[in-house]
Order: structure tokens, then sequence, then C-alpha cells
């Protein structure tokens, strides 16, 4: 009897093992940001490209009912692909802010990049060492935050934005 | 008066390269526990890449303005999530993985007890 109990307790344990093995298996390991939608920003002051002296911090995002922070640099070529998106997002005027935080680049390769294609951005900032997108939980570029006036991340864009992007902030920001 | 001085400054040089080196080590310490996001499965201390040089940078930083390991991984948890540690605090959707090896330790002396207590009861029949 204490054998059969024993066989038991046996087999319960290598379906257990094996059902884990299976999740495990079909569970994708994949890096997202799910998480980091609906958590806030971190506090921080970034320098502008041009002029050292003026400054943005997540106090004048507060000011902004929408803001699309951008990490670019002029060696990406994905930026140069969405682009004309952000371009026509700065149209929107008043809805949408657009913040350009410039990462690991050259001071003057950057400026001729926007010079080149045109300049969306209401602030372009300086990440010369890309320690700011830490901050913000890039983990390569281009990527985009979708925040509100309350720096609650609304939404996160790994890549360049394409078109579907593009319509998903249109309704995002009605 | 010279002999004093020439072993200060040896102290003094010995003291700080110990110092550095043991900052050196903990710092190590720190980048094996962390994931290379943009690598296949290797550590923020194995990879060269852009991803892995900026979270050195920004743990340097952290641990030279005195942030405690657990502070450093808190940090970078809440900006990455709990998949860029690879050693994941203890959670209710991770129990298992803490509880488990423990468990199957005592239910594996558990067995070897039942066997060899029937063994001796076989030996003695």
């Amino acid at each position: 009897m204490k054998i059969n109990i024993l066989k038991i307790i046996i087999f319960s344990f290598v379906i257990f093992f094996l059902c884990v093995f299976w999740v495990g298996l079909k569970k994708t390991k994949n890096y997202d940001t799910k998480t980091l939608i609906g958590s806030r920003i971190s506090n921080f002051q970034l320098t502008e490209i041009n002029n050292v002296d003026q400054y943005i911090s997540e106090e004048d995002l507060k000011k902004n009912k929408f803001t699309l922070i951008n990490f670019f640099a002029s060696w990406c070529a994905p930026c140069r692909a969405e682009h004309k998106y952000l371009l026509n997002l700065s149209s929107k005027g008043k809805k949408i802010k657009i913040i350009g935080i410039n990462f690991k680049d050259k001071k003057n390769n950057a400026i001729n990049f926007l010079k080149e294609l045109g300049n969306p951005y209401n602030f372009v900032g300086m990440d010369l060492k890309g320690k700011f997108s830490i901050l913000f939980g890039i983990y390569g570029i281009p990527e985009s935050i979708l925040i509100d006036n309350n720096l609650i991340i609304i939404k996160k864009f790994v890549g360049p934005i394409d078109q579907t992007h593009y319509n998903e902030i249109l309704k995002l920001i009605q | 008066m010279k002999i004093n001085i020439f072993f200060f400054i040896i102290y003094i040089f010995i003291t700080s390269t110990a110092h550095s080196s043991n900052n050196q080590t903990k710092l190590l310490e720190v980048y094996k526990n962390l994931r290379c996001l943009v690598c296949q499965g290797q550590s923020i201390a194995d990879s060269n890449s852009d991803f892995a040089a900026t979270i050195k940078l920004v743990v340097q930083d952290q641990f030279n303005d005195g942030k405690t390991e657990v502070e450093i991984y808190k940090f970078l948890t809440s900006k990455y999530g709990e998949w860029i540690v690879y050693q994941p605090a203890f959670n209710k959707n991770n129990f298992l993985l803490w509880i488990l090896p423990y468990a199957v330790l005592i239910f594996g002396g558990f067995i070897i007890f039942l066997l060899v207590r029937k063994t001796k009861h076989n030996k003695v029949n």
C-alpha cells in the first residue's frame, strides 16, 4: 500500500514537471514594454541641442496635454523612415508636443539631419552617453513614448513609427 | 622622517588600490545579474553591445552615488521589468521557482528514508 502511494506521488511529480516544461516552452521570453504602460516617467533635466543654457524637465511636460518623447539619431536608418510621421504629427498643433532626444550622436550630424528632413520637435535634447534613455526604459532606437499631462506612459512604440502607429497616436490623443 | 612619508604613501596607494578593486568586483557582480535585453543569452557583464555599455554607465553612476545593489536592481526593474534581472525578487508569480528546489530536496530525502526503512525491514524479515 505504501509503495502504491509512493508510485502515485512520483507519478504526480513527473506529470507536474512535464506540465511546467510544456508551459515554459509555450511561453515567449521576449522582452516587452507592457509593464511600463501606466507608470510615471522619471524626473529628468535635459539640455537643448543648440543651447546648453536651455533645459527641459518633467515639469514642462505637464503643460502639454500629450507629449511624444522620441529617441533618434542621425546614424539610425529607421529614424529616417519614421520622420515623415513625426512631421505630420507636429502639424497637429496643440494636441500633441513632440520632444526629440538625440541619442549617442554628434551634435553637427544631428543638426544636419534635422535640416535635411525637417524638424518636427518642439524641443530637441542631447543624450550624448545614452544615460537618459535608461530613465525612459529605452533599449534601442528609434523608440517613442506617448505620455499625458500627468506624466503617465500611455503607449510605448519600439522601433520606427509607421502608418499604424501614427493612426493609433491620433486615436489616443483625440 | 623620509622613511615614514615613504611608507605612508605606500599605505595610501595599497588601500586605494584595494578599495577600487573591491568596488570593481561588486560592480561585476551587479553586471552579471543583469540580462542584456538585446543579446541572446548574455549578461550585461558578457556583452559589448551599446545597450550593455549604457547600463554599465548608469550602474556605475548609481554605485558612486552610494546606491545599494538592491536599489540598483529596483531602479532597473522599474524601467525594464523583472526580465532584466537574472535573479528576480520573490513574488506570487515566481514563488514556485524559489520553493520547488527545496520541496524536491525534502521529497527526495523522504523517498530515500522510505526506501532505506523498507530495505531494513525486508532484511529483518
